[in-house]
């Protein structure tokens, strides 16, 4: 009798996790504290500049639509170089995923090999696209170079950790047909990561038409040459058309990659 | 002639687990088998069956000793605890079914049964699936033989338990092996499949001379198709004979506590708790093979 009632008691909430909990806040706020300084938060300096923010938005309205078919022409090179770039950097990521993936190859391997996949992703785009503008020039190749460097750090980094979660049990039953390393890997691993695969490559290449979007604007080709001229000379009603024009592009390919990835998973 | 499989002096300590003591799986063994023979081991879980089983294709090493050896067909596969070089060559004879089965699940049947040839085409042949007609008619020819060719197109994912088993068995027939190892074949196996399965490797055995050497829990299964019957016990061989030569005291001596999961009974009422046990403990087993061998 005293058991159960004993058993209706809401457990006590204890000391420790109380503590806890409240020291996590602390924290959360300590560090948002902190970045305020460093960040030069003004908020009361926005709300005084809305006045001329109006006047300004005016400025990009209505959408200028006159060079819509530079635009448009634009637009679809920025896919092309979204195109190259990821096809280059599945081709790679390929075997560099392998090497990158600890049930495949010694440590000795996968160590260095992660190591600069982590380099290649670690720099962004578009500071790739800065140093590529310099070798092979102004246009849309640096472009596609910067995208497929930047791609194939993660997607090797991606590929791998697919290998590394896949059924240790039909490799193994691979290799006790006598089959090589490679036919391991083809006939053991392939098959059971080529889905997983095929959906990373598809979002890489939905993040690398955003990206195309903004490599142009150092000069990597594409839209985003087109949107940092109107911005410099001050077009404002061009800006927009132009953006409207990278939201719809990019809208669409996420929506599309999106439903084919769904296909492979 | 060489015996088909040859053991001798075979000692494996795996490595500690945090906390606990290196577990030592074999000790000293030594086993041959003849040509043509089909050989039961039997003995209670940890007792080293799948581990011996596994030295045998050289899917893990022995401890680093000068006196261990293992052959098959008269042909080294490991020795000192080092496999010896073309031992993929080696292994493309020897055929190894496993109690998950491990085939690929997102191939056909016909895809996995043909991988059986990976051993002995061409790399580039092979890497490339550039099977030839013939070898594409054996594969055909292994999967009637075990009674599933009608399947042939099929994912193998699709299948059943039992129709897997019998795909992994048509993959040995296509290697062309001499010698077939079959650990725990019809442990995840309802009893109509695990009595075809046994049928078929009992089969293979007698028309086509190949030696199998079959781990089994169940120790009807062992005496019923096998006319020798090793025993294990922590790693040593403790009983090698005839299955009339297994008295009751011997397998109580075998499996100590656990006989009651390895010998069927005659009342369905007994027989229904060790198997439901048996079924409970495997998804455990396998997570944990997957995550020693990553």
């Amino acid at each position: 009798m005293t058991a159960a009632q004993a058993s209706l008691e809401p457990p006590r909430r204890d000391l420790r996790t109380s503590v806890v909990k409240l020291l996590s806040w602390a924290a959360i706020f300590g560090v948002l504290a902190w970045a305020w300084e460093g960040a030069e938060m003004r908020p009361l300096e926005f709300l005084r500049g809305s006045g001329n923010m109006l006047t300004f938005a005016k400025d990009f309205f209505p959408p200028d639509f006159h060079d819509w078919r530079l635009y448009l022409q634009e637009m679809v090179i920025t896919v092309q170089i979204a195109i190259w770039g990821t096809a280059l950097a599945v081709v790679l990521a390929i075997p560099l995923g392998i090497l990158s993936s600890s049930n495949v190859v010694p440590w000795w391997v996968y160590q260095p090999v992660r190591r600069v996949m982590d380099a290649l992703r670690s720099i962004n785009e578009m500071v790739w696209a800065l140093l590529f503008v310099t070798t092979v020039g102004l246009g849309p190749f640096t472009g596609v170079l910067a995208l497929f460097v930047h791609t194939t750090g993660i997607l090797a980094k991606l590929f791998s950790e697919a290998i590394e979660a896949c059924d240790p049990g039909p490799v193994e039953g691979i290799r006790s047909t006598g089959a090589s390393a490679l036919g391991e890997i083809v006939y053991g691993i392939l098959p059971q990561v080529l889905p997983l695969w095929i959906s990373f490559a598809l979002y890489r290449f939905e993040s690398n038409i955003r990206a195309a979007t903004v490599v142009g604007i150092v000069g990597a080709g594409g839209i985003g040459v087109v949107l940092w001229e109107v911005i410099r000379s001050f077009h404002y009603a061009q800006t927009t058309a132009a953006m409207i024009f990278i939201i719809l592009t990019v809208t669409a390919f996420d929506v599309a990659s999106a439903q084919l990835r769904k296909a492979f998973i | 002639m060489p015996p088909a499989i040859q053991i001798a002096h075979l000692d494996k300590t795996f490595a500690p687990q945090r906390g606990k003591q290196p577990r030592k799986a074999l000790n000293d063994l030594s086993l041959n088998v003849a040509p043509g023979e089909m050989v039961a081991l039997i003995g209670p879980s940890g007792s080293g069956k799948s581990t011996l089983l596994r030295h045998v294709s050289g899917l893990v090493t022995g401890d680093r000793c000068q006196r261990a050896w293992v052959s098959v067909g008269g042909q080294p596969i490991q020795q000192g605890g080092r496999l010896v070089r073309g031992v993929r060559e080696r292994r493309s004879r020897i055929g190894f079914v496993f109690q998950q089965f491990n085939l690929v699940g997102r191939l056909s049947v016909l895809g996995n049964v043909l991988a059986g040839r990976l051993g002995q085409a061409s790399t580039w042949r092979g890497l490339l699936s550039l099977w030839t007609d013939q070898e594409k008619r054996a594969a055909m020819v292994a999967l009637a033989r075990v009674g599933i060719s009608e399947i042939a197109g099929q994912r193998a994912s699709t299948l059943s338990g039992g129709q897997q088993q019998r795909a992994a068995i048509a993959r040995t027939l296509v290697q062309g092996a001499q010698v077939i190892l079959a650990d725990e074949p019809i442990a995840s196996l309802d009893p109509e499949s695990a009595r075809r399965v046994m049928e078929i490797l009992a089969q293979i055995n007698r028309e086509d001379g190949v030696t199998v050497l079959v781990t089994l829990h169940q120790v009807d299964y062992a005496t019923r198709y096998c006319r020798r019957v090793v025993a294990l016990r922590e790693g040593a061989i403790v009983f090698d004979g005839t299955p009339e030569e297994l008295t009751p005291a011997l397998l109580r001596d075998i499996y100590g506590a656990e006989l009651d999961f390895a010998l069927p009974t005659s009342t369905p009422v007994r027989e229904a708790p060790p198997r439901a046990a048996e079924r409970s403990r495997q998804p455990a087993e396998a997570f944990r093979l997957g995550t020693v061998n990553v």
